[in-house]
């Protein structure tokens, strides 16, 4: 017994089990031995970083699997081919948002931060006062306030519109429809919806208000709530009606044997369970619409002033913002003030984009029903 | 409060596909039912024609009469929905509202129903129904709990307790104990058997045992084949049916010896 115990103590380490396995340090090795392998080669046709990064990532995935493949056997050499495949793609997939990020907050920061420029509009700033502050070195003057505020109010109205439609829509599609012919064409034309260019939105919307109110008066915001509408419906219905199709229908045959009529079950029972992913979906289409540049370019225009109201005038948004100063910089000969502008724009959109759907994660988790409790 | 429920020449429809063929049975005020037969041989779904749940799936329909207490609860102009408020049924899995709390669980059927009542009321209520269901003990001290944190045997009695709260005349259970371990099974076992002093108890099982212990009388469904309509092949005193049943094939069947 002891004997055993005591031949068992020394065999620790080196079980059975794994023998002839490749060390833990394997995948550095071949790293380190790509790195240099690569290197050599750019040393000798000339050095770029994408041409070095390729090499180093091919010679990698070839060396580990070929390593895996002599010290193990041909399963573990495929698993860890793929394995580095799929870390591969995930690498190269994020990329460019990791590049979109970068740029944007290493040029936009300085426009940001300037005095001001989330609390002034561009009433006043012309090409001579840009021309000045360029030439002078001063700060340049000049904010993103009227568009911000455009932005916001528009996406919030065609929220306030797109969420009780979407909703409703959803509603009728899971809990009241049945698979009827009605349904099915009401989820066709959504799917069309989707597709639609948001240009075409923008038109559709710009005919719409000519013929309701004429020409002249159909440049406004709420024009361009209707083409934001357009373009946020659809992607509210289907993400309601996916979430309104996993609530288990035992739920709602309970509210039912509970002598529940259909729409305080569908209120109470069927829709709280479902907020969570709702309200997320919502946020989602949110931040999608928020972005949109062509279908209120062709709207609501461009302004340079504060405009809270949606039935009159021009009305600024971020995304066209951005366009403007980028394309038409205020001066033309000093296009540097527009464009730290843009920049500082574009910082701004992407922070209300993240925090949109950093919101849509607090929300989910904060509706979603409480799962345990013991 | 307890009420008889008569069928008479009864079928049941998903569609054009006749599920249920010529039921005629006859259910006394306090006592229990039970339901016994192969899979797919109609009892689940004739349970749930007897509160009006068959219809919600698309395309359900009946034919003949069913009397609660002499009323036809098929004829025009009737509400489901009352006619659910009378007949409560609990079902296979237990199903808790995942949203709500023990407490707010219990008070489904009224609060969901818009009925204002006060806080006094509401514990009332709430510590009857738990007791009803002997869960109170469990939960009392955990009432403000999601109900889904209860084991499966807690849940189903919290699904009773609910189906009592709302007081219904006849309750419906559609295989309560299929999901649960044999000692949650007995504690419904027991609870039925207090239940019928109420309320009048119909239960579907594919436990033979348990038919015996809980049932004052036993309905034997069976089928004749794939597609063929389900019917009731015999209807007695669950002694009768356990020892000396009048039919070739529930004898085969209780016994064992079926196909």
């Amino acid at each position: 017994m002891t004997q055993v115990l005591q031949e068992n103590r020394e065999n620790i380490g080196k079980s059975k089990l794994i023998q002839g396995r490749k060390p833990r340090w394997t995948w550095i090795a071949c790293l380190a031995g790509s790195l240099i392998v690569a290197s050599a080669i750019m040393a000798v046709v000339g050095f770029n970083v994408a041409g070095w990064a390729v090499l180093t990532a091919l010679f990698y995935v070839v060396s580990n699997y070929a390593v895996t493949r002599i010290m193990e056997n041909g399963r573990k050499a495929t698993d860890q081919l793929w394995t580095n495949l799929v870390v591969g793609a995930f690498l190269v997939a994020l990329l460019p948002l990791i590049s979109v990020v970068w740029t944007v907050l290493s040029i936009g920061l300085p426009g940001l931060l300037a005095p001001g420029f989330l609390a002034s509009d561009m009433t006043g700033i012309t090409g001579a006062v840009d021309q000045a502050s360029v030439e002078d070195g001063t700060a340049i003057l000049g904010g993103v306030k009227h568009a911000l505020i455009g932005s916001l109010v528009m996406t919030l109205g065609a929220t306030a519109i797109s969420v009780p439609i979407g909703l409703l829509t959803s509603i009728y599609l899971v809990e009241y429809s049945r698979g009827g012919t009605f349904s099915r064409a009401i989820t066709f034309f959504v799917d069309v919806m989707t597709g639609i260019p948001s240009i075409v939105a923008g038109l559709f919307a710009a005919g719409l208000m000519l013929t309701l109110v004429g020409p002249g008066d159909n440049v406004m915001g709420f024009t361009a709530v209707i083409a934001l509408s357009v373009l946020m419906i659809p992607v509210v219905v289907r993400s309601t009606e996916e979430m309104l199709r996993v609530v288990p229908n035992e739920l709602r045959e309970a509210s039912y044997a509970l002598g529940v009529r259909k729409w305080r079950t569908i209120l109470k029972v069927v829709i709280p369970t479902a907020i969570s992913g709702i309200a997320s979906g919502v946020t989602l289409a949110i931040a999608r619409v928020i972005g949109e540049t062509a279908p209120i370019l062709v709207t609501a225009g461009v302004a340079v002033s504060t405009n809270w109201n949606l039935a009159k005038d021009w009305m600024m948004s971020l995304p066209v913002y951005i366009y403007r100063q980028m394309m038409f910089p205020t001066a033309p000969a000093a296009p540097d003030a527009s464009e730290q502008r843009a920049w500082a724009a574009a910082l701004v959109l992407i922070i209300i984009v993240m925090l949109l759907n950093l919101t849509a994660r607090f929300i989910a988790k904060a509706f979603a029903p409480k799962k345990t409790g013991r | 409060m307890s009420k008889r429920i008569d069928a008479i020449d009864f079928n049941v429809y998903y569609s054009k596909f006749l599920a249920v063929e010529g039921v005629n049975i006859s259910i006394e005020p306090k006592s229990v039912t039970a339901f016994i037969g192969p899979s797919g041989c109609g009892k689940t779904t004739f349970l749930r024609t007897l509160n009006r749940m068959h219809e919600v799936i698309p395309g359900a329909r009946v034919e003949g009469k069913l009397l609660l207490d002499g009323d036809d609860i098929y004829a025009p102009g009737v509400d489901p929905v009352s006619v659910r408020s009378t007949i409560g049924m609990v079902f296979q899995r237990p199903n808790p509202f995942p949203t709500m709390s023990i407490r707010e669980n219990v008070l489904a059927g009224i609060r969901l129903n818009g009925q204002r009542i006060s806080k006094g009321d509401a514990d009332t209520i709430v510590e009857k129904s738990l007791r009803g269901a002997n869960l109170w003990n469990e939960v009392k001290d955990r009432l403000e709990k999601p109900g889904s944190g209860l084991s499966g045997g807690q849940q189903q009695r919290l699904c009773i307790a609910r189906t009592i709260a709302v007081e219904p005349d006849v309750i419906l259970m559609d295989e309560p104990c299929s999901a649960l371990d044999p000692i949650s099974t007995l504690a419904i076992e027991d609870l039925i058997n207090e239940m019928k002093d109420q309320y009048t108890v119909v239960i579907v099982t594919h436990n033979m045992q348990q038919a015996a212990r809980v049932s004052d009388k036993t309905a034997f469904f069976n089928i004749a084949g794939t597609g063929k309509p389900g019917k009731l092949i015999e209807y007695a005193e669950t002694s009768t049916i356990f020892s000396t049943p009048r039919e070739k094939a529930t004898e085969d069947y209780v016994s064992g010896r079926f196909g």
